[in-house]
């Protein structure tokens, strides 16, 4: 029997830096695109959208902006978007605390990161401090 | 000799004036739907004018001279003025170097010796160049100035407040709530709100592609304004895929009235004002 290996195949990307809060709005367009493309529900687009400009607009709030990385991504038959969020801001000091509903030290809800992570499938957040914060999610098409 | 060349153009004036417009109108891109003939003739006599009399020995080298101010001012007059009347870069572009080309020709018609003529044509071009670089960037800014323009009237469009009813407001948000647009849609809710006394105000939603938790921050925010001004505040136009990203998201909305459709917040203000419409038997 041989055995099968499932691995996660980037398919296709695409690069797009935030630096503006202009920039926002196509970001979410081209996620938009990519979600159609590969015949995301309309329900799950809008959940990846939302949590990509939540996660954008942190970026660009407590980062100053970054860059984020748009991906095509699949595993076995399963087709989906993943997106990288790359910054080099100050880090988070203590991301346990971060992922807590209703924590800010904006004067946002402080639901960002937390809802994000609600709206993906995977969601995976480093930081490191002085050096910059890294979060990768991924939606499937009909997760 | 530098002497030579200012000399030489100012003498032959009204042959490079003549032959520019020549240029300038056998040219395929002339846009003769844009700008007329004599006009075109009257902005070309202009510049010449201008150039070859503050054009002398010394600044001929440098182009960043002060004296060159008024030529500048003129170009980009110029291109302003095109950018505004739609033309293209290119076509805005050629302007100026079709006048490079004639003049070039009249220097190669009058220096004889080679040397002082590359040296002439080197300073010339350098120059000209320069004015070329400021008319894309003066047609830049007209353009940017036209987006400007448009991005204030779209906001402005966008946001208008509607007396559906004695006493109902209804203000439908069209695009991304962002700090700005939320700011000038509270003021002109709450100005409203005022000038007609109504007590009951609609936001309806509908138009608004993404609601992550700033666009509902902004909308706390307005439902709070208007409910301190002593008017009720209801959102509709929550669709389906919008409302379980509110969930997710975890945003809570219960102490605000929410409906799914403009009709269903009419019905439920004129529930509120206690209003009643039916259907009259003939």
């Amino acid at each position: 029997m041989r055995l099968m290996i499932t691995k996660i195949i980037s398919l296709n990307k695409d690069k797009m830096s935030i630096a503006k809060e202009q920039d926002v709005v196509p970001f979410r367009n081209r996620v938009k695109e990519y979600a159609i493309k590969i015949k995301m529900s309309l329900v799950n687009q809008t959940k990846l959208i939302t949590a990509a400009s939540e996660l954008g607009r942190n970026m660009l709030r407590y980062a100053n902006g970054g860059k984020v990385l748009i991906e095509i991504v699949s595993l076995g038959r399963q087709h989906g978007i993943r997106l990288t969020f790359d910054d080099q801001g100050p880090g988070i000091p203590d991301i346990q605390l971060a992922m807590n509903d209703g924590y800010s030290t904006g004067k946002s809800l402080g639901l960002g990161l937390p809802g994000a992570k609600r709206l993906v499938n995977e969601f995976e957040i480093k930081s490191e401090l002085g050096v910059g914060t890294k979060v990768t999610i991924t939606k499937w098409a009909n997760g | 000799m530098a002497t030579e060349i200012t000399k030489i153009l100012k003498k032959r004036k009204s042959v490079i004036l003549e032959r520019w417009m020549k240029n300038q109108l056998t040219d395929e891109t002339l846009r003769e739907d844009l700008i007329s003939n004599e006009e075109l003739r009257a902005e070309s006599e202009e510049l010449i004018d201008i150039l070859t009399k503050s054009l002398n020995e010394t600044n001929l080298t440098d182009p960043d001279s002060s004296d060159f101010d008024h030529v500048i001012e003129i170009l980009g007059g110029i291109s302003l003025s095109r950018a505004k009347q739609g033309f293209s870069p290119r076509e805005t572009g050629l302007y100026v170097m079709s006048l490079k080309e004639t003049l070039l020709q009249i220097l190669q018609e009058e220096v004889k010796d080679p040397a002082d003529l590359i040296a002439a044509t080197l300073n010339l071009s350098r120059l000209i160049d320069n004015f070329s670089i400021i008319t894309f960037e003066t047609f830049i800014k007209g353009r940017e100035e036209v987006i400007l323009r448009q991005t204030d009237e779209i906001t402005e469009i966008s946001t208008p407040v509607i007396r559906v009813w004695d006493g109902i407001l209804a203000l439908p948000i069209i695009g991304t709530l962002d700090s700005a647009r939320t700011q000038v849609v509270m003021e002109s809710l709450l100005t409203e709100i005022v000038e007609s006394g109504s007590s009951v105000a609609i936001l309806d939603i509908s138009g608004v592609p993404t609601v992550d938790s700033l666009v509902a921050q902004h909308l706390l925010k307005t439902v709070s304004a208007t409910r301190l001004m002593g008017a009720e505040c209801v959102i509709s136009g929550i669709r389906p895929e919008i409302a379980q990203t509110i969930v997710h998201l975890g945003i809570d909305l219960s102490d605000i009235v929410t409906k799914a459709s403009l009709a269903s917040a009419l019905s439920f203000a004129f529930a509120t004002l206690k209003v009643e419409v039916k259907k009259v038997a003939r």
